[in-house]
């Protein structure tokens, strides 16, 4: 068998799941409840159960054409309908299509006598009916339990609600079944043991005096699911569970840089920011963290880009006001839709749940880069590893995205601390912000901490705030450490003096080099004139020589001559 | 305890001709019969038939037998095989003081 083949049979076999059109909900569970199937959703007093429910049926009629039938054994149906009002659903209208078929079914305990051997029939009856009207895909149940309560011996209603299970199956329906959480079991009644495919547990729990919203994947047969807790919020739209951390580290890697608004920050980052990369930036109090996040924004809205800013520190006015007078004006690009703010007080949820509220902020708005700032007010309500966790999860969804975000941290005593450690391995480049204080004078540094796949510059730039926005200068660097401001000033002005002095040396040398070289050419003119007497009168005694010797040989030969000399006679020396 | 002039109207609901059913109709004849002969009337309703009064009777155990008259309405549910606690619901017993 091979690999094609196997994956094929895959699947074929996969479990069909039913989409809730939760918001995060059936990422977890890879498509959706399991189709066909009871699901039962668990969970104490006013964990969400009901809503959970509801959403499940809204969804399904109105976004995937799948009409629901709610049997409610609580509230009735004036009640409902006003309960999810606040949350958008339209249960009226959806009644009226027929998309919706609600069901209030009441069981008042002191008005039943039980005198032998009973079944459930009746209920089946209105469900099949209810069924069949409007033509449901899908069905809640809220809450079987109530039977419990409302009828006389458990053992026949277990029965029965076993048989109301195999009904719902045998129907093709997707179910829901909410149940109330019980003491050490998952519902009061144990009626997780009928529903063996998908079971839900809903949780709100308070810590620190603040409440926070769970939901967990106790059970999913024949699926791969998340099992971790996922937190969860019921705004004004539903329910949004904050999913990824089945998301894997398979996000795109956009080589595109985005300026930050900053041109010589681009420089030093070799470009800008990457598409889709976390910056960053961090400094003590009053660096200029907020003016840097501005200036991105600002740059961002001018490339046409929406841009969503989190501040956890200063209203959406303060850093209007504040970057005005840096001459960044963002309020063009709020009223041109480009820019959003949203405000809010860290304390006022638990960590978790500002990630879930900016998860589903980030995903209505669509942005292309977000500004949490800062993000050290975050880290301070939860505990590091907690911290990391889950901001793991939104720089993953948000790389998912290719969006680009930027964080400003807020630096206490100059030193780093653990979580921002922790925090920066999530990053890919980091920007330092640094206070330069030397004689009497306080002045902004900037440098690059790091940056991933960027060749970036090593060097410290002075930072100036000025009414045109920010802009980096170089800064002197020496014994005493960096030199800024006034200091850089008079530095500057010792520098030029320096340059001069060494400019009038320079001169000096050369002069005295050309005089050196004019020495010793004179010197070697006279060297050769010397050498050229001499070369004259040596050669004068060479001819001479050479003349005497000549001579010398005629008169051997005449002599020999004279003498009749054989000519094979060696010349004799002697006459 | 009711006043033996009391007129009685019954309703039994069933789904079908179960055993269950039939057995609740037969025990309700023979207890009418010897508490209320000549002053009771019994409808049966299935709700096969018409699944509708299921929910506008607010029915869901089977079968189960309604007290329209007279007032207050109660509901038995059961075949009725337990003629003493029919008789308590039916109001011509005194509940039993727990």
């Amino acid at each position: 068998m091979n690999d094609t083949e196997g994956s094929k049979r895959d699947a074929c076999n996969q479990l069909l799941k039913s989409p809730t059109g939760i918001l995060g909900f059936d990422e977890i569970t890879n498509g959706g409840l399991p189709q066909g199937r009871t699901t039962l959703v668990c969970g104490s007093t006013g964990s969400g159960k009901t809503l959970f429910a509801m959403e499940f049926l809204v969804r399904g009629a109105t976004e995937f054409n799948e009409p629901g039938v709610f049997v409610s054994f609580e509230e009735t149906e004036e009640e409902l309908k006003k309960n999810v009002a606040s949350l958008g659903f339209d249960l009226e209208d959806l009644v009226a299509r027929g998309q919706l078929f609600m069901d209030y079914v009441s069981i008042e305990p002191s008005d039943v006598e039980e005198t032998g051997e009973f079944d459930l029939d009746g209920l089946f009856i209105r469900l099949g009916d209810a069924i069949d009207r409007v033509g449901a895909k899908r069905v809640v149940l809220d809450t079987l339990e109530a039977l419990f309560v409302g009828l006389p011996n458990p053992t026949i209603l277990r029965a029965e609600i076993r048989r109301l299970f195999r009904y719902l199956k045998s129907k093709g329906v997707t179910a829901v079944a909410t149940a109330e959480q019980g003491d050490g079991s998952l519902t009061r009644h144990g009626l997780e043991e009928y529903v063996s495919d998908c079971v839900i547990q809903l949780d709100n729990r308070v810590t620190d005096q603040t409440a926070i919203r769970r939901l967990r994947v106790v059970k999913y047969r024949g699926s791969r699911h998340g099992t971790n807790e996922y937190p969860f919020l019921i705004e004004q739209d539903g329910i949004s569970v904050l999913p990824i951390t089945s998301m894997g580290l398979d996000y795109e890697a956009p080589s595109e840089q985005i300026q930050s608004g900053l041109p010589r920050l681009d420089t030093m980052l070799g470009g800008g920011f990457f598409r889709g990369s976390g910056v960053l930036v961090s400094g003590t109090a009053g660096t200029g963290k907020t003016s840097i996040a501005a200036h991105f924004a600002d740059e961002t809205c001018r490339r046409g880009e929406r841009c969503l800013y989190f501040a956890f520190e200063e209203s959406r006015k303060q850093i209007m006001r504040n970057m005005g007078s840096i001459g960044v004006d963002l309020a063009p690009w709020e009223q041109k839709g480009l820019l959003r703010f949203h405000n809010v007080r860290p304390s006022v949820y638990v960590l978790e749940m500002h990630l879930v509220m900016m998860h589903k902020l980030i995903r209505e708005f669509k942005p292309g880069v977000v500004i949490i700032d800062p993000i050290s007010n975050l880290l301070t309500i939860g505990k590091p590893p907690e911290v990391k966790s889950v901001l793991t999860r939104l720089i993953d969804f948000m790389k998912m995205d290719s969006i680009t975000a930027l964080f400003t941290s807020l630096l206490t005593g100059g030193s780093l601390e653990e979580t921002e450690v922790g925090v920066s391995s999530l990053m890919d480049t980091w920007i330092m912000l640094r206070d330069m204080e030397t004689n009497g004078e306080r002045n902004r540094g900037l440098y690059i901490f790091k940056s991933r796949g960027t060749p970036h510059s090593n060097q410290v730039r002075e930072f100036l705030m000025t009414c045109n926005g920010i802009e980096l200068l170089d800064v002197y660097t020496g014994p005493g450490g960096a030199m800024t401001g006034a200091l850089r000033a008079a530095q500057e002005a010792k520098e030029r003096a320096q340059a001069l002095e060494l400019q009038q040396e320079i001169q000096r040398m050369q002069r005295e080099l050309a005089r050196e070289r004019q020495a010793l050419e004179a010197r070697i003119a006279l060297l050769r004139s010397e050498f050229e007497a001499r070369e004259d009168s040596l050669e004068r005694s060479i001819s001479q020589a050479q003349s005497r010797k000549d001579v010398l040989a005629e008169e051997r030969m005449e002599i020999a001559r004279l003498r009749k000399a054989d000519e094979a006679d060696p010349p004799t020396q002697q006459p | 305890m009711s006043d033996p002039g009391e007129y009685f109207i019954l309703r039994l609901y069933v789904a079908g001709q179960t055993a269950k059913a039939l057995s609740a109709f037969a025990n309700l004849k023979t207890i009418c019969e010897e508490q209320l002969k000549g002053r009771y009337e019994i409808e049966v309703v299935d709700l096969l038939e018409n699944p509708r009064l299921a929910r506008e009777d607010q029915i869901v155990a089977l079968p189960t037998l309604v007290r329209r008259l007279p007032p207050p309405l109660r509901k038995i549910i059961g075949d009725l095989s337990d003629t003493e606690r029919v008789l308590i619901g039916l109001n011509l017993l005194p509940r039993p003081r727990a």
